[in-house]
């Protein structure tokens, strides 16, 4: 029989170079799963981790592109880990980053064609302040009536997405778009459109936002007193109530922060690269976030590296269906590999296994 | 694969990019779903397999699936063009924006977007008047139910999709004057599990025909397990649900328009044109009409479909009146593609369909 043994003093070097470790395995298993699909497993990988860096036709296109595609992401984890910190698990990002979109980018069409300088700051209020309200909704009703706020979370998402289509069908619809879903495009629309802030760079303001959240994050962790209570009920909750924390104000400012961050993702998403609220819009950057964070190990900086590298393997995975014609699927299982090893080895750092003779535990 | 083979060949693609095969013409897809989606995406790469199979050697075919609209559509169609693709067809509604944006960008690519209406100098539009599909569904289900009521599964409240209604209905009124229309909006293109629940309800309501607009076969599996409901194929065949339930289909068939765009860019005459066939052009193929069907509806529904095809016959002829009863097409008029209560933006129901149009 075999059993998990908790080692008393899990090593820490490996605990940080676990992150590294599964990537090289996520190479290797990748590898020969592109081998048995009948391509170049060297090929592969350096088309998924390389090319979208330093290939010569593609990099001076792709690595602004890497910093677009990562920004959301890192954004949405950073709201998310403080709450996993503290055990407050907000499935829910992508309603809320829904909610954001819809939300800043209805502010900026309600004062369509006016050119003022205010509509874009007025988005970016309105965007966070849509993603705090709905991560209010599971943040009340779990202080309120002790519901589960992962299940209110998820569920919420789901919502969400039934109000972007009737957005996208009624209230948003470009009236000059016959008829089709969608709302008038952002781009066109140079009062709210959230453009490279220096040309060829991808550089826009929901990645300076992004690098903020990081810099925010990391000094309140370390640094405050709030981010003190957030490690201490995470990791010993029992000694948080102790020490005075409040539970109540902890959940509305984990859930809540997380929220607006989300928020603001999608609005920045919606006004910069998207264009425009339609129906299809959200891409389940909410979701990816969640692998983001514990791929950073739920540290502000681990998950700029983890967001960086999220991206690149998506890049990178286009790339290789375009260059490779390897399959859409086969980049999925490759990234759902990377999460698998990730969470195997924390297993193995903490804990060892034990093979035990039968009957005598 | 030996691995000393494997390591040369990966030293050597680190320095072999591109170069080599100048006289290859690169063609580009860009798709929404899966390549093994069985309908829409499907026969888009049925379309695109039909391209290397005309011109071999000289082309040279790449696609990306799963693409989603919006920026990440943007970002694939711009590393396409910049891989020195000649040729792109970007396969869905969404894709219109992006496609028009790194167009601005590639003036010596060529660019085809399907089902859109902005078009550029180096992008040009195409889409399949599946309407007249829509006509021979209609006509055979106003033959076929016994029940009177038609269900119908509708994706988005879009012209393309109102039109499909709108003839389908007409032409199932015309050999039955008291059949109903029971629409079910199911805001997808693609989810067996939305496509099932909405066929049952419909099956429930007194359906004995099911008409879709969504492009899974659960819809056929539903009315397969019902017993006595007709279904038609939407997008492919679906020929594995022939000839009971699944009675005849609409099929996309894009190889004739790909195969002569690729052939266009390798002759140096490519130009932006805006292409909207139907029969006739064989970019709407009707499947096989199956024995369920008795002969003379059978003879009467590819009389129809020969008659559209030859444009002897418009689905859209008049007297046709609004939902609201306001005259739209007079006696032998028939519908324009463009401008006020044309085709191409049409958003109402014509006279006799209960319901609103959602908005």
């Amino acid at each position: 029989m075999i059993k998990l043994e908790k080692r008393p003093q899990p090593s820490r070097a490996l605990a940080l170079a676990t992150p590294l470790i599964a990537v090289f395995i996520t190479m290797i298993a990748g590898g020969l799963l592109f081998w048995a699909l009948g391509k170049n497993p060297f090929e592969a990988i350096r088309t998924i981790f390389w090319d979208p860096l330093f290939h010569e036709q593609f990099a001076s296109y792709s690595r602004p592109q890497l910093l677009v595609k990562a920004g959301p992401l890192i954004l949405i984890a950073i709201g998310l880990s403080l709450g996993f910190r503290a055990g407050i698990w907000n499935i829910g990002a992508e309603g809320q980053y829904i909610m954001g979109a819809i939300c800043g980018a209805g502010v900026g069409l309600a004062f369509y064609p006016s050119e003022s300088f205010l509509i874009f700051p007025m988005m970016v209020v309105a965007g966070a302040l849509g993603g705090w309200a709905w991560a209010m909704i599971p943040a009340l009703l779990k202080v309120k009536f002790g519901t589960n706020e992962i299940l209110v979370s998820l569920m919420l998402v789901y919502v969400a997405e039934q109000l972007l289509a009737s957005m996208s069908l009624g209230l948003l619809r470009n009236p000059e778009g016959h008829g089709f879903p969608g709302s008038r495009n952002l781009k066109d629309y140079a009062a709210a459109h959230n453009g490279e802030l220096i040309a060829g760079t991808g550089m826009h303001w929901g990645i300076v936002a992004a690098f903020i959240a990081v810099i925010f994050a990391y000094v309140l962790l370390n640094r405050h007193i709030l981010g003190f209570n957030i490690r201490l009920t995470g990791e010993a909750p029992r000694a948080a109530r102790f020490a005075g924390v409040n539970p109540t104000r902890l959940i509305l400012f984990c859930l809540g922060t997380a929220g607006a961050l989300a928020g603001l993702a999608g609005l920045f998403e919606v006004s910069g690269p998207a264009g425009q609220i339609s129906i299809d819009f959200n891409v389940g950057y909410g979701f990816t976030a969640i692998i983001v964070a514990f791929l950073g190990r739920l540290h502000p900086v681990g998950i700029l590296l983890a967001g960086l590298l999220m991206a690149l393997t998506y890049i990178g995975g286009e790339l290789a269906q375009l260059m490779l014609s390897l399959p859409s699927a086969a980049i999925q299982v490759f990234q759902g590999m990377l999460l698998f090893f990730l969470l195997a080895l924390d297993l193995l750092t903490n804990y060892r296994i034990r093979i035990a003779v039968k009957g005598a535990a | 694969m030996k691995l000393t083979k494997l390591l040369t060949s990966a030293a050597l693609a680190a320095g072999l990019a591109t170069g080599a095969m100048a006289d290859t013409t690169k063609v580009g897809f860009v798709y929404v779903g899966p390549v093994g989606d069985g309908g829409w995406t499907y026969e888009h790469d049925q379309g695109r397999k039909a391209v290397v199979e005309a011109f071999g050697d000289k082309v040279e075919t790449t696609y990306v699936e799963n693409v989603p609209e919006g920026a990440d559509a943007e970002r694939v169609i711009t590393q396409m063009a910049l891989q020195g693709t000649d040729l792109i067809f970007t396969t869905s509604f969404g894709y219109m924006d992006p496609t028009i944006n790194v167009a601005k960008k590639f003036p010596n690519v060529k660019f085809e977007h399907a089902t859109g209406y902005k078009q550029a100098d180096n992008v040009s539009v195409y889409s399949a008047r599946f309407y007249e599909g829509r006509a021979v569904q209609g006509h055979i289900a106003g033959h076929m139910t016994k029940s009177n009521v038609i269900g119908y599964i509708a994706s988005f409240p879009i012209p393309e999709v109102i039109r499909g209604i709108n003839s389908a209905y007409i032409h199932a009124k015309k050999v039955n004057p008291d059949v109903q229309f029971k629409i079910i909006w199911a805001y997808t293109w693609f989810d067996p599990a939305k496509e099932a629940d909405a066929a049952k309800a419909l099956i429930e309501q007194g359906a004995d025909v099911i008409l879709q607009h969504t492009d899974s076969t659960a819809p056929q599996a539903a009315a397969q397990a019902a017993g006595n409901v007709i279904t038609f194929g939407q997008a492919s065949d679906m020929g594995e649900y022939a000839p009971f339930p699944r009675v005849s289909s609409i099929i996309d068939n894009w190889a004739p328009y790909y195969v002569a765009r690729t052939k266009a860019v390798m002759d140096g005459t490519w130009e932006s044109v805006s292409t909207w066939d139907g029969i006739g052009a064989g970019m709407v193929g009707i499947g096989e009409i199956s024995d369920a069907v008795p002969a003379d509806v059978k003879a009467s529904a590819e009389a129809l479909r020969d008659s559209l095809a030859d444009g002897s016959y418009h689905a859209f002829t008049g007297p046709l009146n609004k939902q609201d009863g306001t005259p739209w097409l007079a006696e032998g008029e028939t519908a324009q593609d463009y401008g006020d209560d044309g085709l191409a933006g049409l958003g109402f129901y014509v006279e006799g369909i209960e319901g609103d149009v959602p908005q």
